[in-house]
């Protein structure tokens, strides 16, 4: 088959996943969760940003609205990469052995169609779910943190792309694991790595706190492990990218995971690994029986 | 032209458990083929090493003189797995249409509508399948199996979940298909189905082909019953033309002949026999009267 025949037949299967989650209403459920989450979020903005009106000017010069808008908009990003998360691992944790268990994966299989095609489309498919998803919700948080906190981010389109491509990378790791592992082993593993990803966030806020080296290098070699915690980092980073002072160390020491700014590398070595494991899958999923 | 399935020295392995072991047979053009064996003697895994779902531990399987497994032997073949799913939020229609995508078939509309025709599902072409019964299922998936016209078509129990009126549907369809120059190989526990519909079989047992042959040629002439005044008379070693001599006889002796029939053994004696399992000793099948 042609590069040309082998994209096309990914993206016959890339639409068909996409016509199940339309049909399964994964994307109303989701959407539900979603609204839900908004409103609660511009609540907690509301009611933050009128506390910080309450306090008024502070003696020591900290743009509170920036403090305030910035932690809301982290909190948010957390948020939307975890609900990303969810939507990613439930579009593809059985997608290879999980529909093979079920018989749903036979006779894709026997069509003139390449394994690894079929996991392209499985990966685009889902990618094309989760993608737009993210960076709709947070575009909408930010338009919120606009609205009611009167704060919008250094940068717009770096924190959404990181987003993309971090639950992109989940998808993937998702889709390599269905090919060993049963549905909810899998399910387990994926949010077992997302929670990885978080603690190593968290141990790298550790690290800076108490200026430790060691644990730094520790944190720093988890986040690379497992890039989507990176990319996260950096689009965090990016939120007050031009911020200096107190305003930016609120950020980078957040809550959920310390802010780190990226170079280019992060995006280039994250291409890379999804090649990386894209090939593994590949090699794994060709030989597997069915 | 190359056979339609060409099979040699095939074996597989599963770790410790060796699920065939050295398997060779042949399908030719138009043949309609049976496959019989118990549970775990390896039809399953034979009929998936054909369809490249799973990888022979050794020897060889070619699909119209094209490797197993490869684009050109996928695109000339249709399967339907023993267990099998289709998503149950797509109707018959948008199954077979993604089908038709996915095997490059030009059919449209026109085939889709034939095959559904052909299974008896035209009436239901916009239903979902998860509204329709597991027969149904069943004929939806032989008709995606015959997407794309193939000319192999490899079914693996393809009518366990049909009615008597839902595999009369499957055997005229197959005596069809062997019409138009379709070749089948029917994987199947139900022998007289099989015996009524295959041209050959093959008795597959431990992972080796145990017996093999036509129905007819597996299926052995069991001698002469003759229904006296004083009882049954059997005479396992003789023939049809035996027959004559035997009344003759009888009468001389003064027996009552009320009615001669030749016996012989069915495919599930065969089967049983190949499969090692003691079969009944005969089934007789009344041949002719004599008064």
């Amino acid at each position: 088959m042609s590069p040309l025949g082998e994209l096309r037949a990914a993206l016959i299967v890339a639409r068909f996943a996409l016509r199940e989650s339309l049909r399964r209403r994964v994307f109303v459920v989701v959407g539900l969760l979603t609204v839900v989450f908004l409103a609660l979020y511009g609540l907690a903005t509301w009611q933050a940003s009128k506390a910080e009106d309450d306090f008024g000017p502070n003696e020591f010069g900290v743009d509170t609205g920036t403090v305030v808008g910035a932690t809301l908009a982290g909190l948010a990003m957390f948020v939307i990469l975890f609900l990303g998360t969810i939507l990613a691992v439930f579009l593809t944790l059985g997608a290879v052995r999980g529909d093979a268990e079920r018989g749903l994966l036979q006779p894709l299989l026997v069509r003139p169609l390449r394994r690894r095609t079929l996991l392209l489309g499985r990966w685009l498919g889902a990618t094309a779910v989760c993608a737009p998803y993210v960076m709709a919700v947070a575009l909408a948080a930010f338009g919120l943190t606009a609205a009611l906190g009167d704060w919008w981010p250094d940068r717009t389109l770096t924190p959404l792309l990181t987003l993309a491509f971090g639950v992109a990378i989940i998808a993937a790791l998702s889709l390599a694991g269905s090919i060993a592992l049963a549905s909810t082993a899998n399910g387990i593993a994926v949010f077992m790595l997302f929670g990885a990803g978080l603690t190593a966030g968290l141990l790298g806020q550790i690290a800076e706190a108490l200026d430790s080296g060691s644990l730094s290098d520790v944190a720093k070699i988890a986040s690379w492990a497992l890039p989507f915690e990176a990319l996260y980092q950096a689009g965090l980073a990016d939120l007050t990218a031009d911020t200096v002072g107190f305003e930016r160390l609120a950020i980078d020491l957040g809550p959920f995971g310390g802010a780190e700014t990226a170079s280019a590398g992060l995006w280039l070595y994250s291409v890379a690994y999804l090649a990386v494991l894209g090939a593994g899958a590949v090699a794994g999923f060709n030989r597997r029986d069915i | 032209m190359a056979p339609a399935l060409t099979v040699s020295g095939v074996r597989k392995a599963y770790g410790p458990v060796q699920a065939l072991r050295g398997v060779d047979l042949e399908v030719g053009t138009g043949e309609v083929f049976g496959l019989l064996g118990p549970n775990g003697a390896g039809k399953s895994t034979l009929v998936k090493i054909a369809c490249g779902l799973v990888r022979a531990s050794a020897g060889s399987v070619w699909i119209c003189a094209e490797p197993a497994g490869s684009a050109r032997a996928q695109a000339s073949l249709g399967y339907l797995a023993e267990l099998f799913r289709f998503p149950d939020w797509s109707s018959a229609d948008e199954l077979l249409a993604l089908h038709q995508r996915l095997a490059g078939s030009a059919g449209g509309a026109r085939e889709r509508h034939e095959l559904l025709e052909l299974v008896e599902l035209s009436d239901v072409s916009g239903r979902r399948v998860g509204a329709m019964s597991k027969g149904m299922q069943q004929r939806l998936g032989i008709a995606q199996a015959l997407i794309g016209a193939p000319r192999l078509l490899l079914l693996d129990e393809p009518t366990s979940a049909l009615d008597p009126a839902g595999r009369r549907t499957v055997r005229t369809l197959l005596e069809r298909l062997r019409e138009r120059g379709v070749s089948v190989l029917l994987n199947s526990h139900l022998l007289s189905e099989v015996e009524l519909v295959c041209d050959r079989v093959a008795i597959i047992d431990h992972g080796l082909v145990v017996a093999a042959g036509s129905p007819t040629e597996l299926s052995r002439p069991g001698g002469v019953e003759v229904e006296t005044a004083r009882g049954v008379r059997r005479y396992p070693d003789a023939r049809r033309d035996d027959v004559p001599r035997i009344v003759r006889e009888l009468v001389a002796a003064g027996e009552e002949v009320f009615q001669v029939g030749m016996l012989t053994s069915t495919l599930e004696d065969a089967y049983l026999e190949a499969v090692g399992r003691a079969p009944p000793a005969t089934h007789d099948v009344p041949d002719e009267a004599v008064a």
